[in-house]
Parts: C-alpha cells; structure tokens; sequence
C-alpha cells in the first residue's frame, strides 16, 4: 500500500457518498413541492459515482457500477418515460396524457402525481445513466489521475 | 424602466459583486494557460453564476447549474483533461486582435439589445402576462402540484422533456460509440483480475501499486 496520504480524501469520500446519494433521492422525490427534479437528482447520483471513481480509481468505480449497467440504465430511463406515453395511449387518453392514466375527470390529480413520479425517474435513470457512460468513456481511457495532477 | 427597477440596494449590492467575481473569473480563465486551473475555475464560474440565479430567485436555474456546471461538467472536463497534456501552449498576442474586435462588438450589439428588454420582474413583459400566467392561473386544478417548474416540465411540456431526456440519451451514446472501448478494455482487464486469484487483499491496491510505477 503506497500513496496513503489520500487517507483524509478517502474516509471523508466514503462518509460524504451516502449522504450524496440520500440528497438525490430528497431532490428527486421533493422535485413537486420545491426545487429540484429528475434531472438534478440524474446528475447528483451522476457525480456521487464519479467523485468515487475519483478517490478510488476508476476500476473500483467499475466493479461497483459496470458500464453495461450504465449504459443500459440510460436505454431504461427514456423507455420508462415514452412507456408512461404509452400507457397513457393503452387506457384510451392521448401520448402523455397524465389524466387517461386512471380515466380521472378534469381536476382529479391522482394520474397526474403518478404520470409525473413516473417520468421523472425515467429522467433520473436516462440522465444519470448517459452521465455515467460519458464519464466512463473519458475517464476509461487514462490510467490513473497522477499524484502530481492533483 | 426606473420605476420598475425600484428594488433595495442591498440586493444590487449582491448583482454587482457577483457579476463582478463571474467578470473577474472569466478574465482569470483567459489569461490561464494551466488547464486543470482552468477546469477548477470553470467550475467556481458556475458556482458563482448558480449563486446570482438564486439571487434572482431562479432557483431551478440555480439548482441545475449548480449540480451540471459546477459538479458534472467539472469533473467531464477533468477527465478530458487528462488525456491531453497539462499546460496550453503560449500563443502571441496579436493573433487574439481578430477574436477580441468580434468579442467587443458582440458585447456591444449585446448591451444595445438589452435597452428594448423589459425591466426585471417587470409585471406586464411578456414573459410575465402569456403563458406563464396562465400556467399559474391553471396549474393547482390541473394538477394539484405545489411546485410550478415541475407540471410545466413533466405535464404542460411532457414532450419537450422527454425530447431532452432522447437527446441526453443519444449524446451519451454518441460518446459511448465514439470512446467506449477504452472503457471496454479497461472493463476487460478489471474482469480479468477479479478471475486471477487477487494478489492483494483491497480492490484499490492493484491501481495503486500502478500508479507507483510511473
């Protein structure tokens, strides 16, 4: 075991990445009452993954989050979100017509909660997914960030 | 415009000094030739532009800034940053003449623009009276959604937000396709190791004892 003076970096990364992880879910689910979203919450979890890969290198980055599972978690995302479209059409309601979802009348909002948690963790899974695959793309192709880059 | 402008001045206050540091910045990354200074400057560009959104009281704006200017594209650019050498080179200075008339005359055409723009949160700009009243006219029946920004985006708008989700989906893939398979082989060569018998107990250490090599 050389270069352990990144010990302060790596206890503080390993405390910091849940807490990371737990603000993304807050900022996705809180998305309808205040700031925030699928795709703030996609890029949160996005970068708790990379300042990982950061502190550990990029092939522990790779055992706990493969590629594949990017990549296909980006494809899964945006069919999530066109799905919710298709649903819509299914129960007789035009493309993304949240109120066709449980054939509510104009003003009932259960469709409407539904529709939009739905379309926004596709947003989650499609932006975190294709954030990922880039940041594998690019970080994949270095060794290892040098100590004198720091 | 004067009376629309009629706000404290403390919070002009604020306006100046932060367009001031993102002016101050700005200058800093222009004059810089160390990239990984560059990258860490950008980053507090975005940082301090996320801070003037709030100000502003686009705090959505601020949010997304924040999180893809400041945290994500720092750390893409790092990462761009190291497949490339760590300084730029020096360029002479009057090869900058031609770029800089271009800047000074966009600025300029620029601020001229703004003299027809209506005041900040002037009540009767378009902005204000069309559509987006109505989006806060109709929105709590509609959809029962405390939060404006995210019926507009999911419902009102449901199809715009699913073309950007496409389009950040194929942008990643567009990547993938071009630079995957780098990825690929490092991705082999991590499968590889995990079958051999692991020479040290802790998944990092093999990079490590990579990185002491250099």
């Amino acid at each position: 075991m050389k270069s352990d003076h990144h010990v302060i970096l790596r206890v503080v990364t390993k405390t910091l990445i849940p807490i990371i992880f737990l603000f993304a879910l807050y900022v996705q689910f809180h998305g309808d009452f205040g700031p925030g979203g699928g795709f703030q919450a996609g890029v949160i979890v996005a970068v708790a993954v990379i300042l990982y890969a950061l502190i550990f290198g990029v092939p522990a980055a790779m055992r706990a989050i493969p590629p594949v599972f990017t990549r296909s978690l980006a494809a899964v995302g945006v069919m999530l979100y066109a799905g919710v479209g298709f649903w819509a059409l299914l129960q007789g309601g035009q493309y993304l017509e949240y109120q066709a979802l449980f054939h509510e009348e104009p003003g009932g909002h259960h469709g409407q909660h539904v529709g939009i948690l739905l379309i926004e963790l596709g947003v989650l899974f499609g932006v975190s997914g294709a954030m990922l695959t880039i940041f594998y793309a690019f970080a994949g192709r270095v060794a290892e960030i040098r100590d004198e880059d720091w | 415009m004067d009376e629309v402008m009629d706000v404290n001045i403390g919070m002009e206050m604020v306006n100046i000094v932060l367009l001031g540091m993102l002016f101050i910045v700005g200058i800093a990354i222009a004059r810089m030739r160390s990239l990984f200074g560059i990258v860490m400057l950008s980053g507090i560009y975005s940082l301090v532009s996320a801070a003037w959104y709030v100000a502003v009281d686009a705090v959505d704006v601020a949010f997304t800034e924040a999180a893809v200017g400041a945290g994500m594209s720092t750390a893409v650019l790092l990462g761009a940053m190291l497949l490339t050498s760590r300084t730029a080179k020096p360029e002479k200075p009057l090869k900058h003449l031609g770029p800089f008339l271009v800047c000074i005359v966009t600025g300029i055409l620029l601020i001229y623009a703004t003299v027809d723009l209506p005041g900040f949160g002037d009540p009767n700009s378009p902005v204000n009276t069309g559509v987006g009243l109505t989006y806060l006219q109709i929105n709590w029946h509609d959809t029962g959604i405390p939060n404006v920004v995210t019926p507009v985006l999911g419902s009102y708008r449901g199809f715009d937000t699913l073309g950007e989700t496409t389009v950040v989906f194929v942008a990643g893939l567009a990547v993938a396709l071009l630079l995957g398979f780098g990825e690929r082989s490092l991705a082999e060569t991590i499968r590889k190791e995990d079958k051999a018998p692991p020479p040290l107990p802790k998944d990092d250490a093999t990079s490590n004892e990579k990185e002491g090599k250099e």
